[in-house]
């Protein structure tokens, strides 16, 4: 790698470093329960929204009662969301004339931006009106964002809380989410992005006469609101096929690290605001470690495997050295203004978050470079996560390893002093296998039929890393694709949106049960027998944990589909 | 959960209204205010018509240009079907393209056969707009530029050098050419 890409590196890492105390402190004052910074500006306009939904906030919710309102709000939004697109032809801010999306794609795709997916089997800019994409996706962007970091919030309760049934108000804290953490995140960032050279207006797609005489297209559409929410929400849909490829929607070099940080800054910030909320840094410290380790393992995988470059095309004749004269790699699927090691970068970050935006092609990636992304996914999307989803991944993750301490030691194990025991394993088992059972079973029932495979672009190891990949994405709600794969298929549709639910649900209501069921307890006195969670010691335990409890459940397909074709092809 | 459908349905109509029509109306109000040229596309005009947008790229295939980078949006540069090849390291489709694309730029730019290709011309992008390419790539086109221009090579070359995008900070992302910029330089004359 050249001096330039460590410099980037270290320079997002820089940027992360600064804003993960300042924005972690700042979300534990809007979710720990006193006076927050802003109250003046977000109290009456948040009074105004609770008094118009008719909900009390400072009524406080068990724990099923946070669940059924999570699900109610998604049942009535998701639908919402699938009529909106069925009926888009009807509806204003249509100039291109758009129309209606067939059922079975806006199944999928309600499903997808509801869960916090972003999986797009269709190309925003031939598709969605701008209607469809700033009242029905970008909603969505915002409260599946804000649901998940309610999850989160409710569990940190649950951890912190002596023998309490309730744990917060569903409604009050996606309200607070929305309106302190994420409205000003993204008006701000899109701002910047609109200086750059993102779009932002409501144009018809114009058509000039280019220099030689030709037509193109230059599609318009309210972009930057939408780019800033993408990102700072981990959705990842973009308003165009190409994602945050395309020049209006990622311009320069500079958008690109601020989409970066963007992806990158609300989770890594959680684990502080967990810390802090539980009056204990280092649990946070710990939490945050683990995250940052990962990602920077999966960074620097993936740089170097693209800027190498592929040996097929080399030996075809081309130049793929990188000198002062060019950024050299493996530049198919990639821009040349971010190169090979942006490209890397890129993916790792999307993909250890729930993001799914892309700057390069996932297909096109090597063999290694490529399997960087999808085993970030494997492994729960926590090497930093969701707006929410990461940190509750983390946390379950946490009981599982304090839960393997506890029986190389044959003591009840304990987390922030809660006893955990058989209820909530239960619960953390339901949570660990879901996800996987459902990648698996979609992933291999489609390459045992015939037609699922007709979708495929590629063929050998590299077919089944795409079909792979693709449950794996939606299952894990990340959105991000190898991309040669025609999704668009009543099969792909229903299956994807299946994997999307299961992925969402059966992670946030166990996540939710264990919360409940911790709170109830009264935390027992640290004793010389407690094995303590605030250490580098948890905190490599804990990385094991991930690697080897989640990783493995994936290792053979991942044997099959990148490592043989890394192999075989001789990267 | 029958109580909660009241509010949902609420929450959702309250929200749309903030998140899906206020901000969105709110960040395009300033920016076609304070940032209006690149709000609106970047747009290049030649004599008081649009041409194309500096942020994107076009297609150019006249000797006298230098050409951008394959695409595999639509029939190629196409604004409205954005995207890349997706085709795998080891696709043989890709292979074959590849293969082609070097031959035909060897003969293009009259590049010896023993010489490599810069890896940016003969591989498409992930959008598919890409607006830029690398210095090797545009010097090797040079030469031909300034004979179908019958212009000096040191003045082509020196073109390449003003349209030539260091890494902005000097460390992020990578150095580029804009070849519409260019392009329209050449043609503005000596």
């Amino acid at each position: 790698m050249t001096t330039a890409a460590w410099l980037q590196l270290g320079f997002l890492i820089s940027a992360l470093a600064i804003s993960t105390p300042l924005l972690g402190s700042y979300m534990a004052r809007v979710y720990g329960g006193g006076k927050a910074p802003g109250d003046r500006l977000f109290l009456p306009v948040e009074r105004v929204i609770y008094r118009i939904c008719r909900v009390d906030p400072d009524r406080e919710q068990r724990w099923n009662i946070y669940a059924y309102s999570l699900l109610a709000f998604s049942a009535v939004s998701v639908i919402v969301l699938y009529l909106q697109l069925r009926l888009q032809q009807h509806l204003p801010l249509n100039p291109d004339h758009l129309v209606g999306v067939p059922s079975a794609l806006s199944f999928n795709t309600a499903v997808s931006f509801l869960t916090n997916t972003n999986w797009q089997n269709y190309a925003g800019e031939s598709t969605m009106t701008y209607l469809t994409q700033m009242a029905g996706l970008v909603l969505h962007n915002f409260v599946s964002a804000a649901a998940g970091a309610g999850v989160a919030v409710a569990l940190i309760r649950g951890l912190l809380r002596r023998r309490s049934d309730t744990l917060g108000n569903f409604w009050a804290d996606l309200t607070r989410t929305t309106t302190r953490v994420l409205l000003p995140l993204a008006f701000a960032g899109a701002m910047v992005l609109v200086s750059q050279g993102v779009v932002q207006n409501f144009h018809a797609t114009k058509v000039v006469t280019t220099v030689e005489g030709r037509h193109q297209s230059i599609p318009g559409g309210a972009i930057a609101s939408q780019e800033a929410i993408k990102n700072v929400g981990q959705n990842g849909g973009g308003p165009y096929n190409a994602n945050a490829a395309h020049p209006f929607e990622n311009p320069n070099p500079i958008t690109n690290v601020f989409i970066l940080w963007m992806i990158l800054a609300i989770p890594f910030a959680l684990p502080f605001t967990f810390g802090k909320l539980a009056g204990d840094r280092k649990q946070g410290y710990v939490v945050l470690a683990a995250m940052v380790g990962l990602w920077l393992v999966g960074a620097l995988i993936a740089m170097p495997m693209e800027a190498r470059g592929s040996p097929r095309l080399t030996a075809l004749g081309a130049d793929q050295k990188v000198t002062a004269l060019q950024s050299g790699g493996n530049m198919e699927g990639k821009e040349s203004r971010f190169g090979a090691v942006g490209c890397g970068l890129f993916a790792d970050s999307t993909t250890g978050t729930s993001t799914g935006s892309i700057n390069c092609a996932h297909d096109s990636m090597t063999p290694i470079g490529g399997a960087v992304p999808l085993v970030n996914i494997m492994l729960g999307e926590v090497t930093p996560g969701g707006t929410g989803s990461g940190l509750y991944g983390m946390l379950i993750f946490a009981l599982t390893a304090v839960f393997i301490a506890g029986l190389m030691v044959g003591r009840t194990p304990e987390y922030l002093g809660k006893k955990i025991q058989a209820a909530e394993m239960k619960l953390v088992v339901i949570y660990l296998l879901a996800v996987p059972l459902v990648i698996l079973a979609f992933a291999g029932a489609s390459i045992v039929m015939t037609t699922p495979l007709h979708s495929l672009a590629n063929h050998g190891p590299h077919g089944l890393t795409e079909m792979v990949y693709a449950f794996t994405s939606q299952g894990n709600n990340n959105g991000s694709a190898f991309g040669g794969l025609a999704g668009n298929t009543n099969w792909f549709n229903t299956t994807g949106g299946i994997a999307m639910l299961v992925g969402r649900f059966f992670l946030m209501i166990p996540a939710l049960a264990i919360a409940g069921s911790l709170g109830r307890k009264q935390p027992v006195p640290a004793s010389a027998g407690t094995f303590p969670t605030g250490t580098p010691l948890f905190a490599g335990l804990l990385v094991g944990v991930i690697v080897i409890v989640v990783g493995l459940t994936y290792f053979p397909v991942v044997a099959l589909g990148p490592i043989t074709e890394h192999l075989i092809g001789r990267y | 959960m029958r109580r909660q459908l009241l509010p949902a349905l609420l929450m959702t109509v309250v929200l749309t209204v903030l998140t899906g029509i206020a901000y969105p109306l709110l960040v395009t109000g300033v920016s076609q205010i304070a940032f209006k040229h690149r709000a609106n596309g970047s747009l290049v005009e030649v004599s008081g018509k649009p041409v194309g947008s500096s942020l994107l790229g076009q297609g150019f295939t006249g000797v006298k240009y230098f050409h951008p980078r394959p695409s595999a949006a639509g029939e190629g540069y196409d604004g409205l079907a954005s995207g890349a090849s997706n085709l795998g390291p080891s696709n043989p489709d890709l292979l074959k393209t590849i293969k082609g694309r070097i031959a035909a730029y060897r003969d293009d730019n009259g590049v010896a056969v023993g010489i490599e290709v810069p890896v940016d011309a003969v591989t498409a992008s992930a959008s598919g707009l890409d607006s830029g390419i690398s210095v090797a790539n545009a010097r090797l086109q040079a030469t031909r530029v300034a004979t179908a221009r019958g212009w000096p090579l040191h003045d082509v070359l020196a073109a390449v050098t003003r349209h030539t995008q260091d890494r902005q900070w000097g460390f992020l992302g990578e150095k580029v050419v804009n070849v519409l910029a260019l392009n329209l330089d050449l043609d503005r004359g000596r």
